[in-house]
């Protein structure tokens, strides 16, 4: 599809009101959705625009997160398109049926607001939850500010829709920092985002009595293995869906964000690579580290699940140091999810730069330029001396 | 109601044969009865339990209608959102209005236990779907625990009978009332050997505007111990006794639809199960007595409940 270039709306919003802008123009016809801070702006909004019939969807206001997730899968298995938003512990709560969703190959579509997981208490953001759900079977994006969280919102629809992917999909902003900031954006006219959305037409609708099917069977030792193995194939073929939706996407708004992105990457020696909104702070730092000479550089990773792991080890080959920054902790790892991703990468591309592992900003923790400069510091130092010294290391906390 | 039995004698099935539960399961028996009362079209969701595992082992299915498993919890929120997605494409126009009609099929551990959370929310949301209860009491398709519809008394493999305990030792939980409390138009319970009673609930909780219940014993051959051919007698036995009876809640009036005469006595009920039998013995009367008490008990209470004297 080659889209023209549309004029842009202008809006100041929080990206929990962005994203509930996005839902009202994609118009769903089952959201279930229920309470949790820093998400609830979102169903809130939502329901408003349910009960002033700005849109035509049916709301489900569940009595839980588990059930939220269950409802979704009853909805999206008779065939329709479903969204939900949630956060933090709801997330975990979803856990169990989140695979059940994936497996199934419905393509649920959850606005996911990053906030950290208990104990102790904590609404504030980081990325235990998303990165949590990692092994659950959904395609995963992350936005860097409200801009890429609208626009993610409306290109994830695509994504898991897509016949070859036919998976739920995430999309995922930082709580607080994100969903409760309000920024300048450019929303798409209605019409846009229902021409880019298209039409959704259920493969196996179970409300189809005609055709009756059974979802959900008992699939033991003879076929099970093979339905996994169809799954991770379908997640192969995501990768090469979000670069094509990107690019759709990017045609009719000129916001061309595909699965990874540089920032003063092409002669970078020192480089940081991590997701969502501290890109955007990183990217402060690299300017600061460049007007001091040291040839800092930068790499988002917009596309989490599946991990675009040729595009990173190409990216980042012949580098001097890298620092992976990972927003959320594997207790007893030697390295953290994102980390464990890039070296993976890497490795198995023959590559084996000088590389750390910071874990940072848990609960919500500030992370701000002065931080990330002290990082490519300490890449500096490690080219210059030769020695890497410990690769996990913790950013701004007190021993 | 008026039930003829000839018609629906050479009516096909939509749960077809060959599916792989106990001979002597009663839950079969209910779901042909219930869904021949309720008829097409008609979208069934099941939770995780013995019909389930036994009438979906891919590649094949017992199911000739729609059917939807999701988890062991949740099987009335699956068909909140089945329920929930056809309303909004029949008023959407993307999908003609067929009059399609919602039955969720769970046990006891799903009903009672783990999933009670899921089909109160579900009720209070005041979805369109009957929700019927497979109750054999206990956790029978993981080999036989207690739920917390397993009685006084009966042994299970988690309530096991030894030297400090007799069986379990808590009285169930009185589900059928708890979900009457969520005010629905139609709640009752049944027993598969009064068919001509369970059909016609069936009917009735199926076009009751609103979300409904039906708790229907099944007893269990391989759980509640006792040979394969007495399922049905067992059914009958279990409301004699009145461990067990069969009432209806339409629109908050409470119904009595069998009155035992004459009312047996629990012991009748003890002896034909070899899961009761540990409470034969003379050290254990004093463990009928609780149970007897509390069967009188809640009698007395539903007949107060049915205005019946």
């Amino acid at each position: 599809m080659t889209l023209q270039k549309v004029k842009g709306i202008p809006v100041a919003l929080e990206g929990d009101r962005a994203v509930a802008e996005a839902m009202r123009q994609m118009n769903p016809d089952v959201v279930a959705a229920y309470p949790i801070t820093p998400q609830t702006e979102i169903v809130m909004r939502f329901s408003d625009f349910v009960a002033s019939g700005e849109v035509e969807t049916e709301f489900i206001p569940v009595e839980s997160e588990h059930a939220s997730m269950s409802a979704c899968i009853g909805a999206s298995a008779a065939g329709g398109r479903v969204q939900t938003a949630s956060s933090g512990a709801g997330i975990a709560l979803m856990w169990e049926v989140l695979w059940v969703a994936s497996g199934s190959r419905l393509p649920i579509v959850m606005h996911v607001v990053n906030r950290s997981l208990s104990a102790p208490l904590n609404i504030h953001c980081d990325h235990s939850d998303s990165i949590g759900m990692r092994d659950a079977g959904w395609v995963q994006l992350y936005d860097e500010d409200v801009q890429e969280a609208y626009d993610n919102a409306i290109q994830v629809v695509r994504i898991a829709e897509h016949p070859d992917v036919l998976l739920p999909t995430i999309h995922a902003l930082d709580g607080f920092i994100l969903g409760h900031s309000v920024e300048r954006l450019e929303k798409l006219p209605d019409e846009a985002v229902t021409e880019f959305i298209g039409t959704y037409t259920p493969a196996y609708p179970l409300l189809d009595v005609e055709h009756p099917l059974s979802y959900g069977p008992m699939d033991l030792q003879d076929y099970f293995f093979e339905h996994k193995r169809q799954q991770a194939e379908a997640m192969v073929h995501a990768l090469d869906v979000v670069a094509q939706v990107a690019e759709e996407y990017g045609d009719l708004t000129g916001r061309y964000h595909s699965l990874i992105e540089g920032y003063r990457l092409d002669d970078a020696d020192f480089v940081t690579v991590m997701l969502g909104s501290t890109v955007g702070t990183a990217k402060c730092a690299v300017d600061l580290m460049r007007e001091q000479g040291v040839k800092a550089g930068l790499l988002k990773i917009r596309c989490f699940r599946p991990f675009p792991a040729a595009a990173v080890a190409e990216a980042l080959a012949d580098r001097k140091a890298i620092a992976v920054l990972d927003r959320s902790l594997s207790f007893g790892a030697q390295i953290n999810p994102l980390c464990l991703e890039v070296i993976g990468a890497l490795y198995s591309h023959g590559f084996a730069p000088k590389l750390i592992n910071y874990v940072y900003g848990l609960g919500g923790r500030d992370t701000v330029p002065a931080q990330i400069c002290e990082i490519y510091q300490e890449l500096v130092r490690i080219d210059r001396e030769g020695v890497t010294g410990s690769v996990l290391r913790y950013l701004a906390v007190r021993d | 109601m008026v039930l003829n039995l000839e018609p629906i004698s050479v009516e096909r099935d939509l749960l077809a044969p060959g599916h792989r539960l106990c001979a002597g399961c009663a839950e079969t028996i209910v779901v042909r009865q219930i869904l021949h009362a309720v008829g097409e079209p008609v979208i069934v969701a099941s939770s995780t339990g013995c019909l389930e595992v036994a009438t979906s082992p891919y590649p094949y299915t017992s199911w000739r209608v729609p059917w939807i498993h999701s988890a062991f919890e949740n099987a009335a929120s699956t068909i909140s959102g089945v329920e929930t997605m056809y309303r909004a494409l029949v008023k959407r126009g993307k999908i003609e209005d067929k009059g399609l009609k919602f039955v969720v099929f769970a046990g006891d551990g799903a009903t009672y236990d783990i999933g009670l959370q899921f089909i109160s929310g579900a009720m209070e949301r005041g979805h369109r779907f009957l929700y019927v209860c497979l109750n054999n009491e206990a956790y029978m398709n993981t080999g036989i625990q207690r739920s917390s519809a397993t009685p006084f008394g009966a042994w299970t493999t988690t309530s096991p009978v030894g030297k400090e305990t007799p069986g379990k030792t808590q009285h169930r939980k009185d589900i059928t009332a708890i979900f009457a409390a969520h005010n629905i138009p139609f709640v009752a319970q049944a027993a598969p050997h009064a068919w001509r009673d369970l059909m016609s609930k069936a009917k009735k909780a199926i076009a009751a505007d609103g979300p409904s219940f039906i708790n229907v014993i099944v007893p269990c051959q391989r759980g509640w111990r006792y040979a394969p051919g007495d399922t049905i007698e067992l059914s009958r036995l279990a409301v004699d006794t009145c461990v067990w009876s069969l009432y209806e809640v339409v629109d908050g009036e409470w119904r009595l639809n069998y009155y035992p005469n004459p009312k047996k006595p629990v012991t009748d009920w003890l002896k034909s199960q070899g899961r009761f039998q540990h409470l034969l013995k003379p050290e254990n009367k004093h463990v009928v007595d609780i149970l007897q008490a509390e069967v009188d008990r809640q009698w007395t209470k539903l007949l107060e409940r049915c205005k019946v004297s």
